[in-house]
């Protein structure tokens, strides 16, 4: 099952790859040449480093190097959900993704499926009369009403995990 | 025509400014729209970042660093695809708490196993009763499931009804897109399960 895609095969992550992810996923040194500072803590070379990082950005091992920007900080966002018939999903689903602002979209089910809301997706604007002005736009497009749920209160957010390596190369 | 909000959550004012936008200047919006993607992967990336936006290396670095310390930033860092490296379990999972107890209860359950974001949303009814939102990753639905419940056990009696909710394909997932997206910037479809 290892070999199928969309699983990265770790066995091609040799114990520096695991080294960058592990030690980087929670923050770069945000100084001068940050990818020399890596190198020297890492005990390699600057072109090693930024080899590496290329190599797992293309194997989709990373989806980037970059900034993690706080939603709330850096302009308006929330999540947005609308109950669309199973049958015409995708054509939703590509209004909602050409819509300006939408940054995620996700087909979701619930077993129970009571309240069908099953596009989920983030919409985006710079401000809020902005933001809600796209989503009054886009909910005139669908036809539907959206369900606006923005973030009352963060308890937490943090999207490094311990990447449990060996278990990846047992399955 | 959206579904309006549920009388018996009101959105306090403290909470408001929570989610409004602001700390950001035209040049700090361009140096995000610049770096949302990724930065180059190059020995001097703000110099690479700043010929883009027509600034000085050492001046986006001073913007990046101020960000970040507002917090505007999180963190600058690699961002590893979860979903490749064998967390292809995801469930949304929302739960129906007491109001009176959803602070004190959401972060205890955001300091549990597997949960990457856990938020509290309002209500909608009679649409929408959930008010705390949990993300679960997992290397399977059982072991989602397994998370779900230990959450479960952690709200105990304030918490009425709850829902996981997988996603079955991804239909768009790209960074944050600040001020419009720009044209052929990662923009996937790609199929789950």
């Amino acid at each position: 099952m290892h070999c199928q895609a969309p699983y990265c095969q770790v066995q091609e992550l040799d114990i520096l790859d695991r080294r960058l992810i592990d030690s980087y996923q929670r923050g770069l040194p945000v100084c001068t040449r940050p990818f020399h500072t890596v190198a020297e803590r890492l005990g390699t070379c600057e072109a090693e480093v930024i080899a590496r990082l290329e190599r797992l950005q293309s194997l989709g091992v990373l989806s980037r190097v970059g900034p993690v920007f706080d939603h709330a900080r850096a302009g308006a966002s929330l999540l947005a959900a609308v109950a669309v018939p199973e049958a015409e999903r995708d054509a939703f689903a590509e209004l909602i993704n050409a819509a300006p602002g939408v940054n995620h979209n996700y087909a979701r089910e619930d077993p129970a499926r009571e309240h069908g809301f099953n596009l989920w997706f983030v919409m985006t604007a710079p401000d809020e009369p902005e933001l809600e002005a796209r989503l009054d736009d886009l909910e005139a497009r669908l036809g539907l009403p959206i369900l606006r749920l923005p973030m009352l209160e963060g308890f937490h957010i943090d999207l490094s995990f311990p990447i449990p390596w060996a278990e990846l190369e047992r399955t | 025509m959206s579904v309006s909000t549920c009388p018996s959550s009101p959105v306090s004012s403290r909470d408001v400014q929570a989610c409004e936008p602001r700390e950001l200047d035209a040049v700090d919006r361009a140096i995000v729209l610049a770096t949302q993607a990724g930065l180059p992967l190059v020995p001097d990336p703000w110099g690479a970042v700043g010929r883009e936006v027509g600034l000085s290396g050492e001046a986006v670095l001073e913007r990046m660093q101020a960000m970040q310390a507002r917090g505007v930033i999180r963190r600058v860092a690699a961002v590893p695809n979860h979903y490749r490296l064998g967390y292809v379990a995801n469930g949304m999972t929302v739960w129906n708490v007491d109001d009176a107890h959803v602070a004190r209860l959401g972060r205890e359950v955001a300091a549990l196993e597997g949960v990457s974001h856990c938020y509290r949303r309002p209500r909608h009814l009679p649409h929408w009763p959930y008010n705390l939102f949990a993300m679960l990753h997992g290397r399977s639905h059982d072991e989602v499931e397994r998370q779900a419940s230990v959450l479960r056990e952690c709200l105990g009696e304030a918490c009425r009804d709850h829902r996981i909710l997988y996603s079955s394909r991804i239909l768009k997932k790209t960074g944050l897109r600040l001020a419009g997206s720009r044209p052929g910037a990662a923009s996937d479809i790609e199929r789950r399960g």
